[in-house]
Order: structure tokens, then sequence, then C-alpha cells
């Protein structure tokens, strides 16, 4: 793993394991805020942010972590590193954009539960990249999850005006929009240029 | 005053049932959807999951409850996770010691239940304010709707993904396995039929002439 290229490893995090549509990470803002374009896109790059964040200080965790052995409290750590994190982007996002702040709501909390996050952390550990690739790494998750978020919003847009029986309104629908998008997604698993 | 505060403390079956069914975390309130996505390509590894999930449901539920006169409430959540996250990292190291296997298997998302939305929405909706039985009544029922959930996607999904159930083989032999089931989008896929089944039971059981007269409308 410590060969792969930067290019690969974004663009393999970015499509073809795509956090959201491959490994169904972070499907709770990606059902619940794609409603609308403005806001997914918002939220797309404010979870982007914590991701590079976390990504940054789980990387320095974990080799204090294994400089003091004490290896197993690695989750309690980095969720302790994500929740501060999120909390740091809250209050500055309260102070520069008042109404973005006010257009996440509930949201923006909810990023510390958001497994991608989390799940970056782990798997950047997993997979034992050093500083650049785990750079790399989180900002192929987070253009993933903003691509998904987006393109989900913008096709919910678009069914707004169209006529739907009313059993399959909500969330049947969108789920059954993301397989579709997903079943796209699948078609770069072929992709490969190492 | 007494007939209400008795009303509170009280057991109901309500609070048992509300998790299984009227308030089914996965189907109703579409909470914790990444794991039931993830793992429910097999029955075994769903069931592992909703197993596991409802372990640390239950062990955090009894804990906040009774830590709840003592944990300050501006850092109640960063509290809870911490809460949650110990029991996860125990529940982590069990399913390694029983099943290496398995462990491999349901891979990453053992650990992630740490940010399950369902045990830090319960913690912070039901054992922050509801004594110690009560609260761990509420989360045997959560959990068991959990499983249930995951049992309902990952056996539709063995079963045509793979013609097994459990791993025996119940199809018939020239059985075309459709393999986009146990894929990614097979997960979306069988959740969303599964949702625009409830919604149509739902919508049976409304009066007739109503629906009748919405279609007619739209």
């Amino acid at each position: 793993m410590q060969s792969d290229p930067l290019s690969f490893i974004f663009l393999n995090a970015f499509l073809m394991n795509n956090f959201v549509l491959a490994l169904f990470l972070g499907i709770c803002p990606f059902l619940g805020v794609s409603g609308k374009l403005q806001t997914a896109w918002s939220m797309g790059l404010a979870t982007t942010l914590v991701m590079l964040v976390s990504s940054i200080c789980a990387y320095f965790i974990n080799l204090l972590l294994i400089g003091f052995d004490i290896e197993f409290l690695r989750l309690i750590s980095y969720i302790a590193v994500i929740a501060s994190a999120v909390q740091l982007i809250e209050m500055s996002m309260k102070k520069l954009s008042p109404s973005l702040f006010r257009a996440l709501g509930i949201f923006l909390p909810l990023i510390t539960t958001n497994c991608a996050i989390l799940g970056l952390a782990l798997f950047q550990t997993a997979k034992e990249y050093n500083f650049m690739q785990s750079l790399a790494y989180s900002l192929g998750a987070g253009a993933g999850f903003i691509l998904a978020i987006v393109l989900m919003a913008g096709l919910r847009e678009k069914l707004e005006l169209a006529n739907v029986p009313t059993i399959a309104q909500g969330a049947a629908l969108s789920l059954m929009l993301a397989g579709l998008l997903s079943l796209t997604f699948m078609g770069f698993a072929g992709l490969d240029f190492k | 005053m007494t007939s209400t505060q008795k009303s509170e403390t009280e057991i109901t079956a309500d609070t048992f049932l509300a998790g299984i069914w009227r308030e089914n975390p996965v189907f109703v309130m579409l909470l914790g959807m990444c794991p039931v996505l993830a793992v429910s390509n097999s029955v075994i590894n769903a069931v592992a999951m909703g197993i596991a999930t409802t372990f640390v449901l239950l062990c955090s539920s009894a804990l906040v409850s009774l830590l709840r006169p003592f944990i300050p409430k501006e850092v109640r959540i960063a509290a809870y996770i911490v809460i949650i996250a110990t029991f996860v990292t125990i529940t982590d190291y069990i399913i390694q010691a029983i099943s290496l296997e398995l462990y491999n298997a349901l891979g990453a998302f053992i650990q992630l239940i740490v940010v399950n939305c369902i045990i830090l929405g319960r913690a912070e909706a039901y054992a922050s304010k509801n004594p110690l039985f009560k609260s761990l009544i509420n989360a045997l029922g959560m959990g068991i709707g959990f499983t249930l959930a995951l049992l309902c996607l990952g056996s539709v999904r063995e079963l045509l993904g793979n013609g097994t159930l459990l791993g025996f083989s119940v199809m018939a032999a020239d059985f075309q396995p459709w393999v986009i089931m146990i894929l990614p989008p097979g997960g979306f896929f069988v959740l969303g039929a599964w949702l625009l089944l409830f919604n149509w039971l739902k919508e049976r059981k409304q009066s007739p002439q109503i629906t009748t007269a919405l279609s007619q409308q739209a």
C-alpha cells in the first residue's frame, strides 16, 4: 500500500470506492440534507473541511498512540478529536457566515456522528498511509462526498416537479435514486491506471 | 401530580414495543442507515451486527441512565460519546476473540457503531431522562427492532444475491443469482422496496375513499 501514487489514492476515494455510494459511509446527511442544491453544497464543503482537519489530527494521534503503546484508546481519541474539530468549525462558521450556519442547522453538530469522518480516520490507519497519502485520501473522500450529495440534490430538485405515486414519495424514492447512482458509480470500479 | 409522575416512571408494553414497530429505528426513523446498508449482504453478518449494536445500546443506555445526575448539561454529548466508544471498543475486542472470520467480514463497521445515530439518539432522548430499568427495556426494544430490520434486508439480499439463506442453498439448482443484490446498489434497492411495502400497507389501512379522492385530485 505504501507505493500507491497520490493521484491513485485520490481517485480511489473519489470515484472507485466512493465513500457514500460504494462504502455506505455518511448515508444520514446524504439522505437528510440533499433536498436543496445550495444546502447540499455547503454541507459537502463543511464535511470536507472536517474530514481534512480530523484526518491530519488522526495521523498525529496515531503516531502518539503507537509511541505510548496504547492503541486500544484509538477509537475514543479519534472520536474526541472529531467532536472538537466539528465544534471548532461550528464556532467559526457562526462567526463568519451566520446565514450558512442557520441553513445547515441541526446537521452541523451531526457531522460528528457522520460515519464517513470516523471511517476515513480508521481506514487511513488500517491502510498505513503516510502523511501525504492521508491528505490525498481525505481530499478524495471529501470530493467524493460533495459529488454524491450534489448529484443527489440535483436529482431530487428535479423530482419535486414529477408526479410520483404517494406511496413512493419521500425516503423510498430517495433510496431508489441512491441505488441507481450507486449502480452508475460501479462503472468506475474497473478504473485502474497504476 | 402523583398520577402524572406515576405514568412517567411506569413501564408499559409500549416502552418495549415502540422500538420494534411504531418507532422502528430503521424503517420509521431512518436512523443508522450506514451499517444497515453495508453489512446486510448476508443473514449472518446482519444478525451479528444487530446483536453487537444491541449490546452497545443496552450497556450505554444503562450507564447514561445511571450517571444522569452527575453529567453536566453542557458536556453531555461528549460524555455520551466517550461512554459509547468505551463499549464499542469492548465489543470490537470480543468479536475479534470469538470469530476472526466474522470480524473481517464486518470490517470497520464494528468500530463505526460509535457513530450510529440510534445509540446517541437513545442516550440523548431517552436514557438521560428516564430511570435505569425503563431505559434498559426501551433500549432492548430498539435493539431488537434494529436487528429485525437488518434481518429483513439481509435475508432478501442473501436469498436473491446468492441463492442461499444462512449459508444453506435454498433456491433451485438452475437459479441464477442476482449478483447486484449483494453489491452496494442492492442495499439501496432492497431498503427502498421495504419502505415502499410499508407505505403501501399504511395507505391501504387508511379509508379507501380518501385514497381514491386523493389520487383523483393528483
